[in-house]
């Protein structure tokens, strides 16, 4: 064991303490995220699944068009080629990796204890929570986009050997993949809220998916005050808004009552902003 | 320099720390001693602002630890060696921890080494043995080269080797002119550690003065004595106004009467006497006395 060599010092703080800057908290928070194997593997992997369900998709269509009659490969463009660039199921299990993902950047480092440490060397926890936030919140931009653009395309790709595929300067389809991207790092700043609240990984992980997941699969649009609660869910919003053709509108059943676009963009950017507050609120107050 | 002032934390009903007020000085080791649920961990905490104290103060150097923006240049504070993520390597632990408070990530290679974990900084720390995870822990409280250091039970968990090492990294800390706290729940690990203890159960102060004063408390003589004649014997000595009990191991424990007054006795009655012995009382009999009405857990019967 080498003893490294003090010099006797007063007893007061380092007299060049550098400035606290916030850059070296998100450093700290990236090196954090990407120190540990599970993200690799966390991301790596959901990322992969998720891009080859939408090629699964895309292939069935593709295998199945001979079969297709004519009316429906008349209306394939765009609605069903958008449809197979990123599917309903793999937008579900996109809303579920993300908000697992961001739940267990701050869940694990309350269950391991890990969390006493960093805020015993970074007593500013509302700076240290933003620094995490933010890392979280790009990195799972990130996320999204690649997985989008790739799934979109894939799957285009593989519909233009029907001659029914589209691309991406096609009216809408920016949006689309832009509204299927975010959906990753809005996911992940709820379950980062989830997470902060509760502070337990496994209670977290199974709010996240009854808030996410179950509650808008439980709830239809017959009712008015059904319908309010229902748009005003993450998954819903999504299905709203990537939606831009209007073949894929509901039916107009009387009583059906249909979310709106810009309601459904305010969804989208309430949730994670009051996911945010909660999380910056409940963490500078709470003991640990 | 660290001052609690009138500090109070209550959680419901439970009263953890109640109105407790000390200084830990610099240039000395200070023990921090207490049985299990004296409050000392939640004390540390409010030291390090983890816990809001419900009335009262404590600073550090004149500051409120929570007022610093970064910690690790002020404090450096080992709570629970298992507070670590055992995902990542010890080095990876250190390089976050140093980079959240702008500390060269050179200063990481140099704690590694001085703590002996250089050979294992690539290790993930979740195989990592508890004397292995103190060492980790000791080394993250040194990275920031504080003015101030807290350990609470830093010595589970290490090996004889380890234990050595610890004190004279304590003592020599201490040297340096820092304020250095450690705590404990055994008075045997402070007596070749500490210089100055501060003792409390049940959340309020019990003692704080030097260790050498400390263990003057305790240092009632008594004197083991062995005799076939026991009934006669201390008929002589409680005459001569001492306290004779049977110590319960077939001899008589002596108090007020010393070793050679008892010797006389004996031989001016003829009696004989097959064990003679003076017994000083350990430093941990003198905690064990001092915190027998606040030990919150107490095994066997109540009291």
């Amino acid at each position: 064991m080498t003893a490294v060599t003090h010099a006797p010092r007063a007893a007061a703080p380092s007299a060049g303490e550098p400035p606290a800057r916030f850059r070296d908290l998100l450093a700290a928070e990236w090196l954090k995220l990407w120190t540990l194997r599970s993200t690799w593997w966390a991301i790596g992997l959901s990322g992969l699944a998720l891009v080859a369900m939408n090629a699964n998709g895309a292939l069935a269509d593709y295998n199945n068009w001979p079969h297709y009659s004519r009316s429906i490969r008349a209306a394939f463009v765009p609605g069903w080629s958008l449809g197979d660039a990123f599917s309903n199921n793999t937008g579900i299990c996109l809303l579920l990796a993300a908000g697992c993902i961001g739940a267990i950047t701050v869940a694990g480092e309350y269950s391991t204890g890990l969390i006493r440490v960093t805020f015993a060397a970074v007593p500013a926890r509302r700076s240290l929570l933003a620094a995490k936030i933010t890392v979280v919140a790009a990195v799972m931009t990130a996320y999204g986009l690649v997985v989008a653009g790739t799934s979109f395309w894939i799957t285009q790709a593989i519909l233009s050997g029907r001659h029914a595929g589209i691309s991406v300067s096609y009216p809408g389809a920016v949006r689309f993949v832009l509204v299927s991207a975010l959906l990753a790092p809005v996911s992940a700043l709820v379950g980062m809220g989830l997470g902060a609240l509760i502070r337990h990984s496994a209670t977290t992980m199974v709010t996240v998916v009854v808030l996410l997941l179950l509650v808008p699969n439980l709830l239809t649009d017959n009712h008015r005050w059904e319908a309010d609660l229902n748009h005003a869910l993450v998954l819903r919003a999504w299905q709203r808004l990537k939606d831009v053709g209007p073949e894929y509108l509901p039916p107009g059943t009387p009583g059906y009552h249909l979310a709106t676009v810009a309601g459904s963009w305010t969804v989208y950017a309430v949730w994670p902003l009051v996911a945010v507050v909660v999380a910056l609120t409940v963490v500078h107050r709470r003991d640990l | 320099m660290i001052e609690v002032n009138q500090l109070t934390k209550r959680y419901g009903r439970t009263t953890a720390v109640n109105n407790l007020t000390f200084t830990v000085r610099p240039g000395r080791v200070t023990g921090f001693l207490g049985p299990n649920g004296a409050g000392k961990s939640t004390t540390l905490r409010m030291i390090l602002g983890l816990n809001q104290p419900t009335s009262g103060s404590v600073t550090v150097l004149g500051h409120r630890f929570r007022d610093h923006p970064r910690g690790l240049r002020h404090i450096g504070g080992l709570l629970d060696a298992g507070d670590v993520h055992g995902g990542r390597s010890a080095r990876a632990h250190l390089a976050v921890l140093a980079r959240s408070n702008a500390i060269p990530s050179a200063r990481v290679e140099e704690v590694l080494r001085e703590v002996g974990l250089a050979e294992a900084a690539r290790r993930r720390v979740g195989g990592f043995s508890l004397g292995m995870k103190q060492r980790l822990g000791i080394a993250a409280a040194l990275l920031g080269d504080p003015p101030v250091l807290l350990f609470d039970e830093p010595l589970n968990g290490l090996d004889p080797e380890g234990v050595l090492w610890v004190r004279g990294l304590f003592r020599r800390l201490a040297r340096e002119g820092r304020t250095v706290l450690v705590s404990s729940h055994m008075m045997r690990e402070m007596e070749n550690t500490a210089d100055q203890l501060v003792v409390i159960g049940r959340g309020e102060l019990i003692a704080d003065e030097p260790l050498a004063e400390f263990a003057a408390r305790g240092t009632r003589l008594s004197v083991t004595v062995r005799t076939p004649d026991a009934g006669v014997l201390t008929g002589l000595l409680t005459a001569e106004g001492a306290v004779v009990r049977p110590d319960g191991e077939g001899g008589l424990s002596v108090a007020g009467l010393d070793a050679a007054r008892i010797g006389e006795l004996a031989f001016e009655h003829r009696i004989l006497l097959r064990e003679l012995a003076t017994r000083t009382a350990s430093l941990e009999e003198a905690f064990m006395e001092l915190t027998a009405d606040s030990v919150e857990y107490l095994a066997g019967d109540p009291r």
